[in-house]
């Protein structure tokens, strides 16, 4: 019997560093948010396979990651709430920027905006960012409102008597206090940080004074569904949620035509950062593909296609002509100047903001 | 005696491991103090996960719309179910089986794409509001999605098949002699029905109640996707306080509080079969 298991286990033994040789890499992306010939690209360049999974809301990323062992070596969370928790939670491994050269591609101003919650860029580089903002119907809303509209503030959502008047044609905002509440502070001329009690009760005070015109409160990606399918008019969202809607509203061609509105008052701006979990079974890998993805030509066939933008300047002249001149992908320098990044509020009025939430949502 | 013992290892495993481990696991997260890191709690013997849910009404009114809402579904399949169930049992034997599939067919597409095909149906530009309007009987789409009536329309047609299938057994093993009997001694069909059919088949029926019930009281993902945003039932509330506020001991407290509180109806439906 032992005769005739030994060569099996010696076989077995042989077999072991074959297989650890075998280089797998485990991403864990959002869903729709890359191209997918960068993958085989990357794969083919460096011999290392991709595992490539995707998942569609912040919390699903959080949940995983927050138990443990999660297995992933690239993860892609926002800059606010998730990369900052994850950062002061000691989730995530600090880069090594002599192994990612193409660091020195990245927008030096943009990640500043990031140093504020992660100090010295140390654990995460910028891949996609974009504003939150309005999706409209703009034929509905002008005929709604008037033909004369300015269709640049958040004045079209938050001022009760234009809420009341789009209530038909179907208002959502996406089911996120933190994503929303900043906007609505600073659309009251606030600190978008703010988290005083008498900052939530002003800002609870202007979402309830629209609560009965909106027909819902449902997370991003149902708000990109209702937007293409026309069953919203108007919805705050992130801004590539919105652009990917156009776009598929233009395919279905169904009369459907969207806009997006970024708040003259200031947008929160959000970035998703290429980030490798404390845990990572293969970090040099994962290092490997976020210096691959930090290449111009690489970040270009990815902003081409997804039409979010990106951190590398470099990368601009070869995106595809219709979205690089989209200025809702690219918004103008001057755009930007008034944008705001949200901070994180302390513990206790992170539970008050919550609640503040919930109030909103049950509409009492 | 030993043999009996050997035959009940499985049930007291199962129980053990699946029942009393994870119960255990959700107290010991509930008494934990929240911290971030990873996993986001520190083990301690703290009451402050329990002491969050009695500060205010927030999670009664969560547990409460539940329970309300978890028997009107439980309710409204029953009402269905039960001459459902008598039709298939009393159905040709070759016929039964067609029907018996017809009502488990829908379970062999996935849950979430049920959901969908009926937020195809319901939403304004759908195929009701269409067909509506087509026929000239309104002028604007009515708002049927994120109502109450989609959510409970939702649910009832999730759990249907878990209130059928009990009272399909139970009319199955019914002695139809005693039917016979009843009508030999005058009955009328409707007194028969109300003092032989109704009484024989009651502990089915609070089954079938009970096992629409307990899901629908836990029930997160119809309600999110069909339901409007004030129904702010217990399931979305548990998603809320452990992804939103990353506040397991909470989170963990409030699903002992659910547990405890579905113990209830279960040891009412003992008392009932005990009694029949």
């Amino acid at each position: 019997m032992l005769r005739r298991l030994l060569p099996l286990l010696a076989l077995l033994l042989s077999a072991l560093p074959a297989a650890a040789q075998e280089r797998v890499l485990n991403v864990y992306n959002w869903s729709d948010y890359i191209d997918p010939y960068a993958v085989a690209r990357f794969t083919r360049e460096t011999g290392i396979r991709v595992r490539y999974d995707v998942y569609d809301s912040l919390e699903t990323l959080e949940g995983k990651l927050s138990a443990g062992r999660s297995g992933y070596d690239i993860v892609v969370p926002t800059s606010e709430p998730t990369f900052a928790r994850l950062v002061r939670a000691g989730a995530l491994r600090p880069l090594d920027r002599a192994a990612i050269p193409n660091w020195r591609n990245l927008d030096p101003v943009l990640m500043e905006r990031v140093a504020a919650i992660d100090p010295g860029n140390r654990h995460g580089a910028i891949y996609l960012w974009g504003t939150v903002g309005l999706g409209i119907r703009t034929d509905r809303v002008r005929a709604a409102l008037g033909p004369d509209v300015a269709l640049d503030s958040l004045d079209i959502l938050l001022k009760p008597e234009n809420a009341a008047r789009l209530a038909r044609c179907g208002i959502m905002v996406m089911d996120s206090p933190t994503d929303v509440l900043p906007s609505v502070l600073r659309w009251l001329g606030r600190d978008p940080n703010g988290s005083t009690a008498e900052d939530y009760r002003a800002a609870e005070q202007a979402l309830m004074g629209i609560r009965r015109h909106v027909r819902t409160i449902i997370a991003s990606g149902s708000i990109l569904d209702a937007l293409a399918t026309g069953e919203a008019c108007v919805a705050l969202t992130y801004s590539g949620d919105v652009i990917q809607a156009q776009a598929r509203a233009r395919e279905a061609s169904r009369g459907v035509e969207i806009g997006y509105v970024m708040p003259r008052e200031g947008a929160q701006l959000w970035f998703d950062m290429l980030a490798i979990p404390a845990d990572a079974p293969n970090p040099e890998a994962a290092q490997a593909f976020i210096d691959f993805l930090l290449r111009p030509d690489v970040m270009a066939g990815i902003t081409s296609h997804v039409r979010y933008p990106n951190a590398v300047p470099a990368s601009r002249p070869l995106v595809a002509e219709a979205v690089r001149s989209d200025p809702n992908v690219f918004p103008s320098a001057e755009a930007l100047s008034r944008t705001f990044v949200a901070g994180t509020p302390p513990r206790d009025a992170e539970r008050a903001r919550t609640r503040l939430w919930s109030r909103f949502k049950a509409g009492r | 005696m030993r043999g009996r013992l050997l035959l009940l290892a499985p049930a007291w495993g199962w129980l053990l491991l699946f029942v009393a481990a994870p119960a255990a696991i959700l107290a010991a997260i509930a008494l934990a103090e929240s911290d971030p890191g990873v996993p986001p709690f520190r083990l301690a013997l703290s009451a402050t996960g329990f002491a969050t849910l009695t500060e205010d009404t927030y999670y009664l009114d969560a547990l409460l719309t539940a329970l309300r809402v978890a028997a009107t579904t439980a309710a409204l399949c029953l009402l269905i179910a039960y001459p459902m169930a008598m039709g298939i049992a009393r159905a040709a034997p070759r016929r039964r089986v067609i029907l018996l599939a017809l009502l488990m067919l829908p379970f062999w597409t996935g849950f979430l794409l049920r959901v969908g095909a009926w937020i195809g149906l319901l939403r304004d530009e759908g195929w009701i509001n269409g067909m509506l309007q087509a026929a000239g009987l309104t002028d604007a789409p009515l708002t049927l999605l994120y109502t109450e009536g989609a959510m409970i329309a939702g649910m009832v047609h999730a759990y249907l098949p878990f209130a059928v299938l009990p009272l399909f057994a139970a009319f199955l093993r019914l002695d139809p002699s005693l039917g016979e009997a009843a009508a030999d001694l005058g009955a009328r069909p409707a007194i028969a029905f109300l003092t032989v059919t109704l009484p024989v088949t009651a502990p089915a029926a609070a089954a079938a109640f009970l096992l629409v019930f307990i899901p629908a009281a836990g029930e997160y993902v119809i309600p999110e996707l069909m339901g409007p945003p004030e129904a702010q039932l217990v399931g979305r509330v548990l998603w809320q306080e452990f992804f939103q506020n990353r506040d397991w001991p909470v989170a963990a407290a409030l699903a002992l509080a659910l547990l405890v509180l579905l113990l209830v109806p279960i040891r009412l439906f003992q008392r009932l079969e005990a009694r029949t």
